[in-house]
């Protein structure tokens, strides 16, 4: 085993000391060490996108990073997106427009359509579908994330474009 | 589906990190975005002793466009697509970038990881070579400036780059006065790597093909068309020379089978692409490079 590091990562607004091998990916840190089961790790290659995380505010593939690279860095992840007991606009539009079935690709999906809107206030069918051909649902067929996610642009684009 | 155990390094300077490939030589890997890398190491296809992470390194992350475009190692995909300085010289450039994965691969990713890892359906080895574009390798014995065809040659996930060598720059001179450009894939997916493609960028005199420079990958591995390149200078832009150069550009693809498709059914697409791509160029009336 190559020794541990200590690094600091600010997540979901509070820093966090963890104590990690260099071979650890971002995605295990996060689930293992900071205990925030809510990213999910499909295919640990890249091509699901259920371990999307916002880092420093743009969306990256938490199992394509390591964990030593974080240090330092500002990360968000499912759990950081609600305010309290109010759920952002893009986790009430998935739960009003039945965007998730089992919800395993859901977090992923909400954060990748956070960063669409935060780009475009005001997305296309087809832009969302371009935007987010990187996150793979087995469940829905797609026109139900579709929809919630241009219902949430339109609520966050009305609360001022909100992120 | 997690990585060997490695060491680790994290240098914030070229020196450090060049001195760090001297001492480990062939044992150690440069980890740049890590959009293909990591993938490599989660399925242990990679177990390298030794990784040095040259996102640290941050004189390597840079646009510079004056005369020559040079754009760092460490740029990452994201920022060469949204850069004005990138389109303003050469708007293939973020074209090409537009296909490249998913716009969380490309936060990641940068310029020269996909060229050192050269994917041979990767678009900018053969972007990068239309555009006749050199790199700069150093290592502790020094600089060496390397032309994108010599980089390449005819391999794939390799080059020519030595163990102990960190592409520092990617260098691509001003483009002609008025020369338009033209960029097609066929992916199945949009984001997903392509069974084909091909960048080409035209100079004309009036209606007279003056230049034309062809780049594919989808193939065996990332190439110029030389064929179809011929069949366009000194022809006039139109449907005759686009065919014969489609046709030319069929012959010089070095097309293979796989379980997306045929060689054949390649083949027939970079005739295809070919002609489109060259359609866009010339549909560029009065648009220019610049
Ligand atoms: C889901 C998915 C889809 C993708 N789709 C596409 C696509 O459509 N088209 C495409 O072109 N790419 C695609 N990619 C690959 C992506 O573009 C990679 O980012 C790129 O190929 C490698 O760049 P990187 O910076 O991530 O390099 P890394 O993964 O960090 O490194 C790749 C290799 O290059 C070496 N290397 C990197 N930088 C240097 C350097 N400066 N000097 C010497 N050696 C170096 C590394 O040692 C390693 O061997 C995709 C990736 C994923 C995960
Ligand atoms: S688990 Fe990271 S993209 Fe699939
Ligand atoms: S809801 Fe089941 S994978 Fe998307």
């Amino acid at each position: 085993m190559a020794e541990n590091m200590s690094v600091v990562i600010n997540v979901n607004g509070a820093g966090r000391a963890v104590s990690v091998e260099p071979r650890k990916t971002l995605a295990d840190a996060i689930r293992e060490d900071l205990g925030l089961t809510g990213t999910h790790l499909g295919c640990e290659h890249g091509v699901c996108g259920a371990c999307t995380i916002l880092l420093d505010g743009e969306v990256v593939r938490s199992c394509l990073m390591l964990a030593v690279q974080a240090d330092g860095a500002e990360i968000t992840t499912i759990e950081g997106i609600a305010d309290g007991d109010d759920l952002h606009p893009m986790q009430s539009a998935f739960s009003e427009y039945h965007g998730l079935q089992c919800g395993f690709c859901t977090p992923g999906m909400i954060l990748a359509g956070i960063d669409v809107v935060s780009r475009n206030p005001d997305p296309s069918p087809q832009e969302i579908r371009e935007e987010m051909g990187g996150n793979i649902c087995r469940c829905t067929g797609y026109q139900k994330i579709v929809e919630s996610v241009q219902a949430a642009a339109a609520v966050m684009s009305a609360e001022g474009g909100s992120a | 589906m997690k990585p060997a155990v490695f060491d680790y390094s994290a240098p914030e300077s070229i020196g450090e990190a060049l001195d760090l490939l001297a001492e480990h030589g062939s044992g150690a890997k440069v980890l740049a975005g890590g959009q293909s890398l990591v993938p490599m190491l989660n399925f242990r296809l990679a177990r390298p002793a030794h990784l040095i992470d040259v996102n640290g390194v941050g004189s390597l992350s840079y646009i510079s466009a004056n005369g020559s475009l040079r754009i760092g190692a460490m740029t990452r995909l994201t920022a060469v697509g949204e850069s004005g300085a990138v389109a303003g010289a050469h708007p293939v450039i973020p074209a090409a970038v537009a296909e490249i994965g998913h716009r969380a691969i490309r936060n990641r990713g940068t310029i020269g990881g996909s060229v050192a890892h050269n994917d041979p359906a990767a678009e900018l080895p053969a972007v990068l070579m239309a555009l006749d574009a050199e790199v700069t390798a150093r290592s502790t014995d020094g600089e060496r400036v390397i032309g994108m065809q010599d980089l390449i040659e005819d391999r794939l996930f390799d080059t020519t780059l030595g163990d102990t060598e960190l592409l520092t720059e990617i260098r691509i001179p001003a483009a002609a006065a008025g020369s338009t450009f033209g960029f097609r894939e066929f992916a199945r997916r949009h984001g997903d790597f392509a069974l084909a493609g091909v960048a080409a960028v035209i100079t004309t005199d009036g209606s007279t093909i003056t230049h034309a420079a062809l780049g594919a990958f989808g193939g065996t591995h990332a190439t110029r068309l030389p064929t179809a390149e011929a069949a366009l200078v000194g022809a006039e832009t139109g449907d005759a020379a686009f065919a014969a150069a489609g046709a030319g550009a069929a012959a010089d693809f070095p097309a293979t089978s796989d379980v997306h498709g045929t060689a054949e059914y390649r083949s027939h697409l970079i005739n295809v692409l070919t002609v489109r791509a060259l359609n866009d160029a010339s549909g560029q009336a009065g648009g220019g490079n610049g």
